[in-house]
C-alpha cells in the first residue's frame, strides 16, 4: 500500500496546485456561468431562478443574435481565407532560394508583434468611412484618401460602416496582422519536405504544377489544418480589435456575439451575457476539440 | 487511499472557492461618528476622467479637502464610452461585495438597477440631517425618490437638448443665427440651405450620440406628454405619430457627416461644428464647457438654442453620488456626500463642468452666459427625463433601443425601428 503511494504520490502533489487552480479558476467559473445562464438574472437585482434553456431559445430566435452569428460567419470565412491565401504566396515566395529572406521574413512577421488594441487604434483612422466625393468630403482620411490620391477614388467605400459587408473590412487588420504567423506555418512545412522527394518527382518527368498537386500539397495538408483551427478560433473570439476599431460597443453594423456579450454585460443583463458566453464556448469547441483528438490521435501513433 | 487523496483535493478546492465567496464583508454603514470626525481614505468611483469633467472632479475635490483635512480623497476615475467602461468596471466590483466608497450614477431610471440590487443605502436621514430636501428642486428630489426613500445626492444637472451651431457657416448660408427655426420641418429647411453651400449641416457621432439625437427628434415630434408616454406606456409605438417622428429622425440623419460611426465620442462632433466644417450639433451642454475651453465665444464664434419644437421643455440628467452598501468607510463617504450637496462645492463643480449647480442656494453669479440661462430655463420650463443618459429608462431597456437605433443608422428601415422599440417596449413594461 505504501509503495503504491510512494509510486504515484509525488507525482499528484507536484500536480495538484495546477489541477486545483484549472479545476477552479477554468472549470469551476465555467460551471459557475453556466449556472447563471440557465437563470433569469436580466437586471442588476439579484434573481436565482431557473428558467432552463429559455435564454438560449430567446437568443437564437433573436433576429440580433442571428445578425451577429451571421457577421461573425462572414467575418471568420474572410479571415481564413485571407490569412491563407497571403500565407501560402509569402510561404511560397519566400520557399524560393532568393536574397533577403531573412528580412522579409521579419518584415511579414512583424505585424503579430503588435496588439490588436495597438493596431485597431490606427485602422480606425486608416478604415475612416467618410469619402471624398461626399459632403465634408474634405476630411477624409486614412485609406479612402489614399486611394483618392493615387488615382483610385473609385474603389473608396464606407468600410465597417456597410450594414452588410462592414465585418469583412475588420476582417482587413486581421489578415495584415496575422497572414505571417500563416506564412512561418507554412515555411515550416515546406522546409519541412525533404529535397529528396522534389527531385525525385522532377526526375520522373513531373511538371512543376503536378509536382505541387501530387507531392507538396498533400505534405502541407497538417500545416494547413493547423492554420485553420487557430485563425479559426482566434477569429470566434475576436474582441479586442472590434473594440479598438469602433468606437461604441452597440453598434449594430458589426456585431458579432463576443461584442454582444460585452453590451449585455453592461446592461447588467447578466443572464443573457453568461449563454452568449457558453454558445461562444461550444463554437469554439467545435472547433478545437476535433483536432485535438486528431492530434492525439496521431502522436499515440 | 486514492479515494481519500481524492476527498482532500476537493475539500481544497472547495476552500478556495469559499475563501473567493466570503470577500463580501457586510460593514454596518450606520455609525455614530459623525462625518467631520471621520479619518482615513474615502475612495470615489467616476468616470469623469478628461476634459472638463475632470476639471470639474478637482474643484470639487479641492473643496472637499479642505473641509475635511483629516480625509484623504482617493480618486477611482475610469475613462472611456460616456461611462460604459466604468459601469462594467463599477458592475463587477459590486457584484464582487467590494464597492467604492461612494459612486457616480446618473439619477433616475439608471439608479433603479442598483436600488433592486440592494446596493444602495437609504438617504432620507442624510438628507433630513443636512436640510438638503430645502436646498435641491422639488421637481428633482421627486425624482430622485424611490418608495419614499432617496439614495444619492445630485451634484450637477444638464440639459440634453441644445443644439450647439457655428455662426459663420449659418451666415454663410444666409440664415439669422439669432432666429433659430421653431420646428423641425423650418430647422430641415435651414439645414437644406446649409447642404447647398457644402457644408455639413448636422453632425454626429457613435451609438450614443445617435440615441441622444433620437431622443431630442421624438420630444420634438411628439410634445412633452407624447414622449414621456412612450417610457410608461401611455403612448403607443406603434402609432402614426410615432412612425412620423422616426420618419423626421430619418430625415434628421439623412443631413448627418456620413462617418458617424467612426467618430469616437461626442467631443469630434461638436469639433466640427468649431471647426466650421458642420452648421449643427445636438448635444448636451457638457459640450458649452468645450466650447469655452477652446476660447471660443458664444454670440461670435458659436449660439445655442434648444432643439428646434421644444422650447420650454428642459430635456434632464443629473449626476450624482451614492453610499454604496458595505462602504469601507461610510463616514467618510457621507463627509464627501455632504462636500457635494453643499452650496460651495456645487458652485466651484458646476462652474469648471458647464452645467448647472441642483442646490438652489450655490452662488452662481460669475456662472457663464449659457448657464445662468440654463439656469433659468431649469425654474420655469417641463422638465422631461432623458433617455440616452439613462434618466428615462433602466439600462437594459437602453442598451436594447440603442442597438436598435444604431441598426437604423445602416438600414434606414422606419417599421423595423418602430416594431423593434414597442417590442422592447412591451418586453420591459411589465
Amino acid at each position: 500500500m505504501f509503495r503504491r503511494v510512494k509510486h504515484w504520490g509525488p507525482g499528484l502533489l507536484l500536480l495538484a496546485p495546477t489541477i486545483i487552480l484549472v479545476g477552479v479558476f477554468v472549470y469551476w467559473l465555467i460551471f459557475e456561468n453556466f449556472r447563471v445562464s440557465l437563470t433569469n438574472q436580466h437586471t442588476a437585482k439579484p434573481s436565482n431562478k431557473y428558467v432552463g434553456f429559455e435564454n438560449y431559445t430567446n437568443l437564437l430566435a433573436d433576429p440580433n443574435f442571428q445578425h451577429s452569428l451571421w457577421n461573425l460567419l462572414i467575418l471568420t470565412v474572410v479571415f481564413l481565407s485571407g490569412t491563407l491565401i497571403f500565407g501560402f504566396l509569402w510561404a511560397w515566395i519566400l520557399d524560393k532560394p532568393a536574397k533577403g529572406e531573412g528580412f522579409f521574413r521579419a518584415v511579414y512577421l512583424f505585424p503579430m508583434s503588435v496588439s490588436f488594441i495597438a493596431s485597431g487604434v490606427v485602422w480606425r483612422w486608416l478604415l475612416s468611412s467618410l469619402q471624398t466625393d461626399q459632403p465634408g468630403g474634405e476630411r477624409t482620411t486614412g485609406l479612402n484618401r489614399l486611394l483618392d490620391s493615387v488615382g483610385l477614388g473609385f474603389m473608396q467605400n464606407d468600410w465597417w460602416s456597410n450594414p452588410t459587408w462592414g465585418i469583412a473590412a475588420i476582417a482587413v487588420p486581421a489578415i495584415w496582422q496575422l497572414s505571417g504567423y500563416v506564412m512561418a506555418l507554412f515555411l515550416a512545412g515546406f522546409r519541412g519536405i525533404p529535397e529528396e522527394l522534389r527531385e525525385a518527382a522532377r526526375i520522373d518527368g513531373c511538371s512543376e504544377w503536378k509536382l505541387y498537386r501530387y507531392v507538396i500539397f498533400p505534405q502541407l495538408n497538417p500545416v494547413m489544418l493547423s492554420a485553420v483551427i487557430i485563425i479559426g478560433h482566434m477569429s470566434l473570439k475576436l474582441f479586442d480589435l472590434i473594440r479598438a476599431i469602433v468606437p461604441d460597443a452597440n453598434t449594430y453594423d458589426v456585431q458579432v456575439p463576443a461584442t454582444m456579450m460585452w453590451v449585455k454585460y453592461i446592461g447588467s443583463d447578466y443572464a443573457d451575457a453568461a449563454a452568449i458566453g457558453m454558445i461562444l464556448l461550444v463554437l469554439v469547441a467545435i472547433v478545437v476539440i476535433p483536432y485535438l483528438m486528431y492530434t492525439s490521435r496521431a502522436e499515440k501513433r | 487511499m486514492r479515494r481519500r487523496l481524492t476527498l482532500i483535493a476537493a475539500a481544497a478546492t472547495l476552500g478556495l472557492t469559499l475563501a473567493g465567496c466570503g470577500g463580501a464583508a457586510d460593514k454596518p454603514a450606520e455609525s455614530a461618528a459623525p462625518p467631520a470626525e471621520a479619518t482615513g481614505k474615502v475612495g470615489v468611483f467616476t468616470w469623469w476622467a478628461d476634459g472638463s469633467e475632470k476639471v470639474g472632479l478637482d474643484a470639487l475635490t479641492a473643496v472637499f479637502t479642505k473641509d475635511y483635512p483629516k480625509l484623504t480623497f482617493d480618486n477611482l476615475a475610469v475613462a472611456g464610452g460616456a461611462g460604459s467602461q466604468a459601469k462594467s468596471v463599477l458592475a463587477a466590483q459590486l457584484k464582487a461585495g467590494n464597492p467604492p466608497d461612494s459612486f457616480q450614477a446618473h439619477a433616475g431610471a439608471e439608479l433603479q438597477d442598483y436600488i433592486d440590487a440592494e446596493q444602495l443605502e437609504d438617504l432620507s436621514s442624510f438628507y433630513t440631517d443636512n436640510k438638503l430636501t430645502e436646498q435641491f428642486p422639488k421637481d428633482l428630489v421627486d425624482r430622485l425618490t424611490v418608495g419614499g426613500k432617496i439614495y444619492s445626492v445630485p451634484s450637477n444637472i444638464h440639459r440634453a437638448n441644445v443644439v450647439w451651431a457655428n455662426v459663420e457657416v449659418l451666415k454663410k448660408a444666409g440664415l439669422d443665427p439669432t432666429k433659430p427655426a421653431e420646428n423641425l420641418e423650418g430647422w430641415f429647411a435651414d439645414m437644406d440651405k446649409i447642404k447647398a453651400t457644402g457644408k455639413t449641416p448636422l453632425s454626429v457621432a457613435g451609438s450614443w450620440t445617435q440615441v441622444q439625437l433620437f431622443e431630442n427628434i421624438l420630444l420634438s415630434s411628439l410634445g412633452v406628454d407624447g414622449y414621456n408616454g412612450l417610457w410608461d406606456g401611455k403612448t403607443d409605438w406603434k402609432g402614426a405619430d410615432v412612425t412620423k417622428a422616426i420618419d423626421a429622425y430619418k430625415k434628421a440623419l439623412s443631413y448627418t457627416n456620413t462617418d458617424r460611426d467612426s467618430l469616437s465620442d461626442w467631443a469630434p462632433a461638436t469639433q466640427l461644428v468649431q471647426d466650421g466644417a458642420a452648421a449643427y450639433n445636438v448635444m448636451g451642454d457638457w459640450a458649452e464647457a468645450k466650447f469655452a475651453q477652446d476660447g471660443d465665444k458664444a454670440g461670435v464664434d458659436y449660439t445655442y438654442f434648444p432643439t428646434p419644437g421644444t422650447a420650454g421643455v428642459f430635456d434632464f440628467l443629473a449626476d450624482s453620488f451614492t453610499l454604496p452598501v458595505g462602504a469601507p468607510n461610510p463616514d467618510g463617504a457621507k463627509a464627501w456626500l455632504t462636500t457635494v450637496g453643499s452650496a460651495e462645492g456645487q458652485s466651484a463643480f458646476n462652474k469648471a463642468k458647464g452645467s448647472i449647480p441642483a442646490n438652489i442656494t450655490a452662488k452662481t453669479d460669475d456662472f457663464s452666459e449659457y448657464q445662468k440661462s440654463a439656469i433659468k430655463d431649469f425654474s420655469q420650463d417641463k422638465i422631461v427625463s432623458s433617455l440616452a443618459h439613462g434618466a428615462a429608462v433602466p439600462v437594459a431597456w437602453l442598451n436594447d433601443l440603442s442597438t436598435a437605433v444604431s441598426k437604423f443608422g445602416g438600414d434606414g428601415n422606419v417599421a423595423g425601428l418602430q416594431d423593434s422599440a414597442a417590442a422592447i417596449a412591451a418586453k420591459f413594461a411589465q
